[in-house]
């Protein structure tokens, strides 16, 4: 995939680093690195924009972004914040197994379409086996905010009709007549922007991995401005316990 | 505004606040000992980790075979991937905490990692002792219909897809813990693992004495994974220590070892 040719080059899978890629910004030799092939212009705004628009809030009440801002009160170094955060993002609720679910689930609904199945026998198919559907329902709120700016800027790249963004659509409509009235949120819509850059289910995951980074870090410098240890301060009674009576060893 | 307080909720650890300071603990109670007051001094290390993931204290025989396994584990060596993780921190001057979070994001996997841990019980807990169970189970591994974080199982968990046969230090481990074991399950692991061996068609790996270990001392797979994290720690801790004292000139760098297969294609 690539080396280092100590004081002459570089070889970043099988393309010199400072005579070709050199113009690429850090978003296209990070696709490129992962996928292989140079993304275009629109490409790059595009996955760009998924990360600024929808991956980086810095609130340090999100369990990722309290990891970044717990190391800044207790004094850790910042890289440890961001690696810890970065790793806690691979959770299940929310991060990186939703994301890679998501795609997985739309790549598999597109095969199985076009074998012949309908889209509500899968879907009811797949929500009786796994109970969610990745990328449909939120805990928190219904209307996920970070659809309409996406769509904008896919729209705006002529990103907005391809097959899978259909199919992402197609699904909600299919889910919002079931009982559970189910609407799409943003892993579903990435996803499908995504995959209809034929990007591959793993593609898709590995290309996510650093996505919540950029909202770690205020989190981080933010603890580490305010005195050590002050950040969200838990007191002695602030733990319920509910557990074996006391007793003696 | 009468907002609801927000509590963590433990059924492990109980604090009694300082009368000066509500953010300073007076007593802290594990399960209801006193840690500072009663435990300490009269707890082991082994049995206070016990405690802390069942709640109870240990048997003399569970504290005995749980002691074994953290010993077993407590070093792979510095061939082993996580171990190696760890060194790569340490030899580059690398904070501490980088070398163990290496060690752990290394050490976490499906090839001798806590995951392999996790999936070897799943396959204790599928086929329990039946031979026949096992065997099937070993020649057709179970895959995952949906994509995961996780990669697609390679080899059957809890055996060596390297091995020629059983390591010497894998059957001593196996046969020190079946001593050592009030349960069930690491002794049928010693009696049938030739059988066992030739369906998975590779050796018994320590992941799979250790994923056994933990069926006997009734860790569910969640536990398991995180102790087996925790307990392979100290190896990692002292081999980064020990190079980051030699420095990176003493460190295999693989001069010769990388051939570029994709070279410039231009």
């Amino acid at each position: 995939m690539g080396a280092w040719f100590p004081g002459e080059r570089v070889v970043f899978r099988g393309k010199d680093l400072f005579k070709e890629l050199k113009d690429l910004p850090w978003m296209g030799l990070l696709l490129y690195g992962i996928t292989g092939r140079i993304p275009n212009g629109k490409q790059i705004r595009l996955f760009d924009g998924i990360w600024t628009l929808c991956t980086s809030y810095p609130d340090p009440r999100l369990w990722n972004n309290r990891v970044a801002a717990l190391a800044g009160t207790t004094r850790s170094t910042a890289a440890l914040a961001l690696s810890a955060g970065n790793a806690v993002s691979e959770a299940s609720i929310y991060g990186r197994r939703p994301d890679i679910r998501a795609i997985d689930f739309l790549l598999r609904v597109k095969c199985q379409l076009e074998a012949g199945a309908e889209i509500e026998e899968i879907v009811i198919k797949e929500l009786k086996k796994y109970k969610i559907i990745p990328g449909y329902g939120r805990p928190i709120t219904r209307k996920d905010e970070r659809i309409e700016p996406l769509l904008s800027l896919a729209e705006e790249i002529d990103f907005s009709h391809g097959p899978y963004v259909k199919l992402a659509f197609m699904i909600e409509e299919t889910l919002l007549q079931g009982r559970r009235r189910l609407h799409m949120n943003i892993a579903a819509l990435a996803a499908a922007l995504a995959a209809d850059q034929g990007l591959s289910c793993r593609e898709y995951y590995h290309y996510s991995i650093l996505s919540f980074s950029a909202g770690m870090l205020p989190c981080y410098v933010e603890a580490v401005r305010k005195p050590e240890g002050v950040f969200f301060p838990l007191s002695c009674d602030r733990i319920q316990y509910k557990g074996k009576p006391r007793r003696v060893w | 505004m009468n907002e609801k307080r927000e509590l963590i909720h433990s059924q492990i650890w109980e604090e009694v606040a300082a009368p000066d300071n509500p953010f300073a603990a007076a007593a802290c109670y594990c399960s209801g000992y006193d840690v500072y007051g009663d435990l300490l001094g009269k707890a082991s290390w082994v049995e206070y980790l016990y405690l802390l993931f069942k709640r109870e204290r240990p048997s003399s025989a569970e504290a005995r075979l749980l002691e074994g396994l953290a010993v077993a584990i407590a070093n792979p060596g510095p061939r082993d991937h996580s171990i190696r993780a760890a060194m790569c921190a340490g030899v580059g001057g690398s904070t501490a905490a980088s070398s163990l979070m290496a060690a752990l994001a290394v050490g976490a996997g499906q090839l001798n990692g806590a995951r392999e841990v996790a999936l070897a019980m799943a396959s204790w807990q599928e086929c329990g002792k039946n031979l026949m169970a096992w065997q099937e189970r070993l020649q057709h591994l179970p895959q995952e219909e949906r994509a995961d974080v996780w990669l697609s199982l390679e080899h059957p968990p809890g055996f060596d897809p390297h091995g020629a046969s059983c390591a010497t230090p894998v059957q001593q481990t196996l046969a020190f813990l079946v001593k050592n074991s009030p349960g069930e399950t690491l002794p049928w692991l010693q009696t049938h693992r030739l059988e066992l061996e030739a369906a998975a068609n590779s050796p018994l790996a320590m992941t799979g004495v250790a994923a056994a270990a933990m069926i006997d001392l009734d860790f569910n797979m969640q536990q398991s994974e995180m102790l087996y994290l925790l307990l392979r720690l100290p190896g990692a801790a002292a081999h980064a220590l020990e190079q980051q004292a030699y420095g990176w000139r003493r460190y295999p760098f693989f001069s010769h070892g990388l051939e570029l297969s994709d070279e410039l294609q231009g």
